[in-house]
């Protein structure tokens, strides 16, 4: 309290309106002005970011155009790129990742919230956001030492013989590639999805459970059919957090991948992703063009979060819709 | 308000502490004026012997200070282009065009030694491979896909290679390792060069990409059948096993600091005035052909009269004292010619 009335002190002098005066005392004004500020920030730096990714993109996008996005070769030597095996490796390995960790997560927090001993819950949760705190760099040498080995044999081939029909499941095992990363992924995303989901589950009110319980649903009719789907935005909110990390990861996954900007169907394959190739590359590029073209694969990724967050949006929104008139 | 002072208490406490331990070097900080900083940045593989360079010159003329930063090689060309270092450092040497872009006129400087080696992960053979270099070319390039391949054969007799797919093993990350194997394969094999080129990054027509030399010696490792190019300092430090390959004289060479020293030797008859050089493929029958200088760059014009002596006075450190640590850090000395050419070349900093 001592620490706000010392930050107004020197609005007092300036304003004389004693009306004001007083909202500004009380700490209201002061207080909206302040997180309005704040809040933004936020958009200012992301328009700084953006802008600062399109002005040192100039030359690559100036010489590529909209082919940028749709050609696949990479070759600084002639200084020809094209952005779509990266954009395509960045998004298989996400939808690989959030497919093997939504509904672990989303399952384990239902445990974990509804189902699970209070102590048994809490003691598991600290472990879980602990694993969120894990730097990546450490996924990624546990990927390489312990997975990508894993991977190579017995999985894939297990895979390969089992499910091998069909195109995803094909082709040489090196045990890296868009599989290894999208795996690694996932464990790395799931502790945001259980923690986050978790939390908006336990907020659902028991008059909620209750009242479900009362009209003769079972405990799992009561989880399922009222609990979750009060929670469902919360857990939404997880999922998104998790996309947005996988995504972006850089690490870890160009620890896995096996770094190779081509597009092939099988997960077996090698890949490579925005995030992988602009760390792996950034440093030692001499050429004026070739830094132009990896700034814009930021650029790139920029876009490509906010498509993906637009498109999931509207998918929200219209499954939300069609929830409610159901129901 | 107890908890206030508690505050207090702590902050002055610390700043008491921090005092105590600066006290001891206030004397050489009073005498700031005289210190002379030395900035550079660059080339990550030279780091190792670049940092015990700076430490020990540091020890004998403690008012000269060194901070480099290594932030590779294409960074260091940036800095020194945008003048924001006194010296930059690169493991490939500047392009006509970078130079061009120079306001002054930048000097090379090699400092050490390094080579590529072909580290590989063969399941049943104990005897060290032997690769010539249309072998490594052609498993490069694609074109040769099996270990039994007959190049690969007729290089290594009574060796019993597997009938087995070679996965091939390359960095990701733009890297002077990968300048260094890609200037070889360019100069030995025509299709190289027209197919892929030489630089710190390539589009590869194989393989798998590992980030660093850890990474590209890990997926070699645990991948049975595999082959990747790996820094020779990085194999010594981890005892990895690699393979012979044939140099320009016909003789099958392995890389060591002898073998990469050799290499420079032979090219030092041939050496440009100006340094930049490329020792791939050297003559001379002990050479290891895949062997590169490293370089400092530095410009001929430094205005600081103070700085300029500092700067020429470790060169020539360098050069002398301290080429004698290299070998414990596992980086090739300088042969004498060179050295004696580079001294001479110092006395361009004006």
């Amino acid at each position: 309290m001592e620490g706000t009335a010392d930050l107004l002190e020197p609005g007092l002098h300036e304003s004389s309106k004693p009306a004001f005066l007083s909202r500004l005392r009380s700490g209201d004004e002061a207080a909206h002005l302040i997180t309005l500020i704040f809040a933004a920030s936020i958009l200012l730096i992301a328009a700084w970011l953006v802008f600062e990714l399109f002005d040192s993109s100039v030359e690559a996008r100036h010489k590529f155009g909209w082919a940028f996005f749709f050609t696949s070769k990479w070759n600084p030597v002639s200084g020809q790129f094209g952005a779509l095996p990266f954009i395509y490796g960045t998004v298989v390995t996400s939808a690989v990742a959030l497919l093997l960790s939504v509904p672990l997560g989303v399952g384990a927090a239902i445990f974990l919230s509804e189902l699970a001993p209070p102590r048994i819950s809490d003691a598991l949760t600290f472990i879980i956001e602990l694993l969120a705190a894990v730097p990546s760099v450490i996924y990624g040498v546990v990927a390489m030492f312990a997975l990508v080995p894993l991977l190579r044999d017995p999985i894939q081939p297990f895979l390969n013989r089992t499910l091998g029909f069909l195109p995803i499941f094909q082709g040489p095992s090196y045990g890296v590639g868009f599989l290894a990363a999208g795996l690694i992924l996932a464990i790395m995303v799931v502790p945001f999805i259980i923690s986050i989901s978790r939390e908006s589950l336990l907020a659902v009110p028991n008059e909620q459970r209750e009242g479900a319980l009362a009209v003769g649903a079972t405990r799992w009719e009561s989880t399922w059919q009222v609990v979750v789907p009060y929670a469902r935005l919360g857990i939404i909110g997880s999922i998104f957090l998790a996309l947005a990390r996988a995504l972006g990861e850089t690490m870890a996954v160009t620890m896995v991948i096996g770094n190779t900007p081509h597009i092939l169907t099988s997960l077996f394959a090698t890949g490579y992703t925005i995030p992988a190739v602009i760390a792996n590359e950034f440093t030692e590029a001499t050429e004026d063009i070739h830094l132009s073209a990896l700034v814009e694969l930021g650029l790139v990724l920029f876009l490509l979060t906010i498509v993906i967050n637009g498109l999931a949006r509207l998918m929200v929104l219209a499954t939300t819709r069609r929830g409610t008139t159901q129901s | 308000m107890t908890k206030r002072n508690c505050l207090v208490t702590g902050v002055v406490l610390a700043l008491s502490l921090v005092a105590y331990q600066w006290a001891p070097t206030s004397p050489t900080v009073v005498k700031a004026a005289g210190k002379i900083l030395i900035n550079g940045a660059g080339a990550t593989f030279p780091y190792p012997i670049y940092s015990k360079w700076f430490d020990e010159y540091h020890k004998s003329h403690p008012d000269i200070e060194f901070n480099y930063q290594s932030i590779g090689s294409g960074g260091g060309i940036r800095q020194l282009l945008a003048g924001t270092v006194d010296f930059g450092a690169s493991d490939g040497p500047m392009t006509d065009e970078q130079l061009a872009q120079s306001k002054v006129k930048v000097l090379h400087f090699p400092t050490v030694l390094g080579a590529d080696v072909p580290a590989y992960n063969l399941p049943g053979v104990s005897q060290e491979l032997k690769f010539t270099p249309e072998a490594l070319a052609g498993i490069y390039l694609g074109t040769i896909k099996k270990w039994n391949d007959g190049q690969l054969a007729k290089a290594n007799p009574g060796v019993k290679l597997p009938d087995s797919d070679i996965v091939v093993v390359h960095r990701s990350d733009g890297s002077g390792t990968t300048y260094v194997w890609t200037d070889y394969l360019s100069k030995i094999s025509p299709e190289w060069k027209s197919q892929v080129g030489k630089a710190v990054s390539v589009s590869w027509p194989v393989g798998l990409g590992g980030k660093g030399n850890e990474g590209v010696a890990g997926l070699v490792q645990q991948t049975p059948y595999s082959i990747g190019y790996v820094e020779l300092i990085y194999v010594i430090q981890n005892k990895m096993a690699y393979g012979l390959v044939k140099n320009s004289a016909g003789a099958f060479v392995k890389a060591s600091v002898a073998s990469v020293t050799a290499a420079a030797a032979g090219a030092a008859k041939s050496m440009p005035d100006d340094f930049r050089v490329s020792i791939t493929n050297a003559p001379g029958k002990d050479a290891y052909p895949i062997s590169s200088f490293t370089w400092l760059l530095i410009p001929s014009t430094i205005s600081d009269s103070a700085k300029r002596t500092a700067i020429t006075g470790v060169l020539k450190w360098m050069l002398t004292d301290g080429q004698k640590m290299t070998e414990a850090l596992a980086y090739a000395p300088l042969p004498p010619a060179v050295v004696k050419k580079e001294t001479q070349a110092i006395a361009q900093i004006h």
